[in-house]
């Protein structure tokens, strides 16, 4: 009897870095981003040389800081002269440079890589990072319109919200819930509690959506360094990554199937699970994209913790604590620790690490074995997800 | 950030002006703004002049602007479903926000959209006002 053999993937992480996350007007881009190189380095116990190969997310600088070319800068940054590539998928760039580094290992091509997210946002104006940002919209279908992001979210809570019935005070528990983690993460932007009312009184963006609903302009960078099975294993790493899924959408909602969901994100949540050998019930915990509060509601959704249309109760029983049934967004999401954009993809992957490896601190999960990551690009253009394990 | 440059909004007029759109010939599914490949694999188009009415499928107030349309805040867009199939993004004026609603009929109207600086193109497009 032939027996059929089954290859979970296993990439290793054996070093995390993080700066903090916020306005930090003393460094420039690329300070940010050597900042969590050496950090993460200095985590893993190597030596900068031992990096074959290097991939760095990064969605504005062209604009914002007049800089291209970020895998050059990444390798110049440690003083290699190793392959180095820039990725850019929008808010979601981060996960693409992991999963291009997962991608390296797994040809064989690079037997440890360095995989890193760096975004400068706050030299320029409010109005200039609006308009960077939208970039990552339909030029010519929305951004023309005058349509902003915080403008699409808030067309699909309008849909989501009118469909389902979703309270206006039940979406605001997804910024109370992430600002209470947030308040327990020393990297976090925002570390203090709101409450309901501190997200319904504060200022209209984009109606429903109140600044509070909104993940904030942020500077910051993250480093993750990815081993091969093999020298994860002689390294002592205890977390590995064993799904990544990544699925595209159009650019523009209009030309979406629905309002409803967004289908990268279902169909990049699918694809990673179906790789790691889970189902939705084996997850300890989640990091996901809630740019915008409503952005949470889908990604649950889209990652199968909650049915289409229910995400509600999660929020209303709150679940979605760090204590709670399912976990979501214990490093503060996006909202409340901060949203330096290609940066965000590596802060889920450490958080994922963070947690799995017990260092969770004030915010720990208990008995967490399988957490997983959910970013996305655009308002669903581009959606990335991947699953980490605990292994001993 | 670099002046924008009238030709990157030139080669879209006739589509703007007109509300034109496009027919697969294969599917008969329909797009505002030219389409190059059509899901079903198809990629002959005819040219179809949209009516201009709809009803509202999406719709938001923004308060906060990108750099074109700082000074106009606030202003409603919503997504569109055109009567002839086709949903568009579009901004909503002369009405009061408060008074739409998921399913308010709309038409099309052109109107000036924003100037390219002091000295630079207006450009025009089109935007729509509720039936009440």
């Amino acid at each position: 009897m032939r027996m059929k053999r089954v290859d979970i993937m296993k990439v290793g992480v054996i070093g995390i870095g993080i700066t903090k996350f916020g306005e930090i007007w003393e460094q420039g881009l690329r300070e940010l981003l050597l900042d969590a190189q050496l950090r993460a380095l200095n985590d893993a116990k190597i030596d900068a040389k031992q990096i074959d190969s290097l991939f760095t997310g990064n969605m504005i600088a062209g604009l914002a800081s007049g800089q291209l070319h970020i895998g050059a800068m990444a390798a110049e940054n440690l003083n290699l002269n190793k392959p180095s590539v820039r990725v850019e998928g929008a808010c979601a760039s981060g996960s693409l440079a992991l999963r291009q580094g997962i991608a390296a290992i797994e040809s064989g091509s690079a037997d440890i890589v360095m995989a890193s997210g760096v975004e400068k946002m706050t030299d320029i104006s409010t109005e200039q990072v609006t308009t960077a940002l939208m970039g990552a919209g339909d030029e010519e279908l929305e951004g023309f319109n005058g349509l902003t992001f915080p403008g699409l979210y808030a067309l699909l809570a309008s849909a989501y919200m009118k469909e389902y019935g979703l309270k206006r005070e039940v979406l605001a528990e997804v910024s109370v819930k992430n600002h209470f983690h947030g308040a327990r993460n020393p990297y976090a932007q925002y570390q203090s509690e709101i409450t309901v009312d501190t997200v319904l009184n504060s200022t209209m963006v984009a109606d429903p959506l109140t600044l509070f609903d909104c993940s904030p302009i942020t500077d910051g960078a993250a480093s993750i360094i990815l081993a091969s099975e093999k020298t994860a294993k002689k390294m002592g790493a205890e977390v590995y990554i064993t799904g990544s899924g990544l699925a595209t959408d159009t650019l523009s909602l209009a030309r979406r199937k629905s309002l409803l969901r967004l289908d990268a994100g279902i169909n990049a949540a699918q694809s990673a699970y179906k790789q790691a050998g889970i189902t939705a019930k084996d997850v300890s915990f989640a990091e996901v994209h809630d740019c915008f509060s409503i952005a949470e509601i889908y990604a649950v959704e889209a990652l199968g913790l909650a049915k289409q249309g229910e995400a509600a109760q999660l929020y209303t029983s709150k679940q979605t604590y760090f204590d709670g049934k399912k976990p979501v967004n214990t490093s503060g999401g996006l909202k409340a620790c901060g949203h330096p954009v290609a940066a965000t993809g590596i802060k889920q992957a450490i958080e994922a690490t963070m947690q799995l490896r017990g260092e969770g601190g004030k915010r720990q999960v208990k008995g967490a074995t399988t957490g997983v990551t959910y970013n996305v690009g655009g308002s669903g253009g581009t959606a990335c997800v991947h699953v980490f394990k605990k292994m001993k | 950030m670099f002046r924008e440059s009238p030709i990157i909004r030139w080669r879209n007029y006739s589509d703007r002006y007109k509300l034109r759109g496009y027919k697969c010939t294969k599917c008969s599914a329909t797009y505002f703004e030219y389409k190059g490949m059509c899901p079903c694999g198809n990629l002959d188009f005819t040219e179809i002049d949209f009516s201009g009415r709809g009803k509202i499928a999406a719709f938001t107030q923004i308060h906060g602007g990108p750099e074109a349309f700082e000074n106009k805040t606030p202003y409603c867009v919503a997504v569109i479903d055109l009567v002839e199939g086709a949903r568009i993004e579009a901004q909503v004026m002369d009405c009061k926000y408060e008074d739409l609603k998921i399913g308010t009929e709309v038409e099309a109207v052109f109107r000036k959209f924003y100037s390219s600086g002091e000295k630079g193109v207006i450009h025009y497009g089109t935007k729509f006002v509720p039936k009440f």
